[in-house]
């Protein structure tokens, strides 16, 4: 049951994170479908770092500079997505499956030509990080807290008060519901698109950090996130836009991806003897279902998806 | 006088296409280079030339003709895909899960022909039909639930996946995690090749599959081009709710047309499969890149069915030169990343083609008030 717990509540920590990223960048009115690639690539940043420290390196250190380099790597592969929708008026959709493909492809390619580099005979796109994970867990008790979690919570608030009572996350919302009357009033829109898409950069960076570390101490690159990117997208619909919802539509399919990780633990679950491949299918097959239900009213920001023209009428 | 035509030359939309989506094909080769460089100098040149070149790296002409009928049997599905993305891009929707439909289509047209034991054309209607299901789905959630398509789609290519995974577990190979060999199990289920072989040096996968595909690019621009269904189904791509007051059915005119988007890729799928060119891997944890590469060849395609051909052959070409690379310094994956980049740089053709207008009425300004200056004089 701990351990339910335990997982729900990192794999919750994993999509708010990335969910509020997606959030920031669809206030402001550029749809972010790239999630999983930005994710992808903080989770880049985080592994190389925490296999670059030395083994003596400090808990702080440890956890500050890997967070630090899974911002870097999210915010600058963010980029790739906010020069191509607000310079050039990209489809937002294309330009975000594209970086989705990239991001596992490229990640991929860095991380087996790191490996034959130092081993020749090693041509695996994996990344061990036994050592330094262990200075993001702190044992109470059989529960095994994560800072990741509390990390999390922090900025979920730091979220909320951005974008609700402080001049930029208004100013942002405007930018997403209407680019034009925002501009009207001397907002710079392009700035402002700019500024949501790298939060969710840095956001989707930490989640893509957070996840490889959840409950394993190697990453294989191939494989890229799994759909995590996505199930974010799912989580940010489903709040409705809105950071406080967000939290609790997160904590919701956190414990059905939980539930696939330690559903053998429990005797009555066990006894229905499912194969665990539908395990592995619940948050997705839960996800369309709220889908179903929430899309109907969406609040959508009104703008989002649509590249801001100055001349346009 | 010369000079007028030329310039009206470059104004042809389909010149500007094909120029920007060669454009793309140059940059993202160039970034591949670089990345390469960067990783290893010493072999950058030599790799990017190997998956440029594909079956030419073999020096025989009749190995290089198998190879080429091998890169064929994969550019069939490729295509098809393509063509689902194309199509439902058409219809003003973006369907990103031709992956999805793609495995659903392989997992109806391999259980069909391993467990049920069924002729090849029966396999390859099942992988239609469920196809075309899953397309409707995403279809009838974006036409009466206002579930965007590209979030539904990607729900249900992962359950899919899974579901998939699960059924065709009932024919997997006891010692493998593949299905049985195809044409071991039932050879009737191996799609007829009617000779077709013997042109790539009896490269014994090369089938119908490939003028099929071909045969359906040909329908669809039929279909979009010249049909009342085609321009209805554009219409309301372009604009619902002006469709709509139209007296068109905007709703079913959705579903549809993600029911036939469904249907190629499913179709896709069978025409992979059911060569016996590959077994399906029961233990797969990622959705098969074919759905997302038809992205790609839709794209670089310019949106065109006849483009698309080409462009699918290109994107196979140098997935499958890929695998020739020296993997003591590169990977495979580097084909992978070259292809995601051309994606990318896709997005750009719209503001390519701009500035190449704006460039072109600039000219003509200039030559204009040039001509009139002359005039005066």
């Amino acid at each position: 049951m701990i351990l339910l717990i335990q997982y729900m509540l990192i794999f919750a920590s994993v999509l708010m994170l990335v969910a509020l990223g997606g959030c920031f960048s669809e206030h402001s009115g550029v749809i972010n479908i790239g999630l999983e690639g930005i994710m992808v690539f903080g989770a880049l940043g985080g592994a190389l770092m925490m296999k670059w420290l030395p083994v003596g390196a400090s808990a702080l250190a440890v956890i500050s500079l890997s967070i630090l380099a899974a911002v870097i790597f999210g915010m600058l592969y963010s980029l790739l997505l906010a020069v191509a929708a607000i310079n050039f008026s990209a489809d937002q959709t294309l330009v975000g499956t594209a970086m989705n493909l990239m991001g596992t492809a490229l990640a991929t390619v860095i991380v087996k030509a790191m490996n034959t580099a130092a081993n020749p005979d090693n041509v695996s796109s994996t990344i061990q990080y036994i050592n330094a994970k262990k200075a993001f867990l702190v044992n109470i008790g059989s529960f095994e807290f994560n800072w990741f979690m509390l990390l999390a919570l922090i900025l979920l608030i730091a979220s909320y008060v951005v974008l609700n009572k402080t001049r930029f996350g208004l100013r942002l919302q405007a930018c997403g519901e209407h680019p034009q009357a925002a501009d009207s009033v001397g907002i710079n829109v392009y700035k402002m698109r700019y500024a949501g898409v790298l939060i969710s950069g840095l956001l989707g960076g930490i989640g893509g950090l957070v996840y490889i570390t959840a409950g394993v101490s190697e990453w294989k690159f191939e494989n890229g996130v799994a759909g995590f990117g996505f199930l974010a997208l799912a989580v940010m619909i489903f709040g409705q836009w809105k950071p406080i919802r967000i939290a609790l539509a997160a904590l919701l399919f956190g414990f059905f991806r939980a539930l696939g990780n330690v559903y053998t633990g429990f005797d009555f679950l066990q006894r229905l003897n499912l194969p665990s491949n539908v395990y592995n299918m619940l948050p997705y097959i839960f996800s369309l279902i709220v889908l179903i239900l929430t899309s109907k009213n969406s609040r959508a920001p009104k703008a989002e998806g649509v590249p801001y023209d100055k001349g346009a009428r | 006088m010369q000079n007028k035509k030329h310039t009206s030359w470059l104004k042809i939309p389909a010149v500007q296409t094909l120029l920007a989506s060669l454009l793309c094909i140059v940059a993202g080769v160039l970034i591949g280079y670089i990345a390469l460089l960067i990783i290893n100098p010493s072999g950058a040149t030599e790799a990017i030339l190997t998956v440029l070149k594909n079956f030419w790296t073999y020096s025989r002409p009749k190995t290089q003709l198998k190879y080429l009928g091998s890169t064929l049997v994969k550019t069939a599905p490729l295509l098809m895909c393509a063509l689902s993305v194309l199509f439902a891009y058409k219809v003003g929707l973006f369907n990103i899960g031709a992956a999805g439909q793609y495995v659903a289509g392989a997992g109806a047209s391999l259980y069909c022909a391993l467990a049920l034991q069924l002729p090849w054309w029966v396999c390859l209607l099942a992988a239609i039909v469920c196809g075309a299901l899953l397309g409707a789905i995403s279809g009838a959630l974006k036409a009466y639930c206002n579930v965007n398509e590209v979030i539904s789609c990607i729900m249900l290519n992962w359950i899919s996946l899974y579901t998939v995974n699960t059924l065709l577990s009932q024919v997997k190979d006891p010692t493998s995690p593949y299905t049985l060999n195809l044409k071991r199990t039932n050879a009737a289920a191996a799609l007829p090749s009617l000779g077709l072989e013997k042109l790539f040096n009896n490269n014994a996968n090369v089938t119908i599959a490939i003028p099929l595909a071909i045969l359906c690019a040909m329908a669809i621009w039929v279909l979009l081009a010249k049909t009342r269904l085609g321009y209805e189904l554009r219409a309301t791509g372009l604009n619902r709710h002006a469709a709509k007051y139209c007296g068109m059915r905007g709703k079913f005119n959705i579903i549809l047309a993600m029911a036939i988007a469904g249907a190629l890729a499913g179709a896709g799928a069978a025409m992979l499969y059911l060569t016996g060119f590959e077994e399906w891997s029961c233990t797969q944890s990622s959705v098969p890149a074919m759905g997302f590469n038809g992205i790609a060849a839709a794209f670089l395609g310019g949106l065109s069915p006849i483009g698309t051909i080409f462009a699918s052959f290109f994107i196979q070409h140098i997935t499958n030169g890929g695998a020739y690379v020296d993997k003591t310094m590169y990977c495979s994956q580097i084909s992978d990343f070259i292809s995601s980049v051309i994606i990318y740089l896709c997005g750009f053709v719209l503001f390519i083609r701009r500035f190449m207008n704006s460039r072109i009425a600039k000219a003509n300004e200039k030559r204009a008030a040039l001509e009139k200056g002359g005039d005066k004089q």
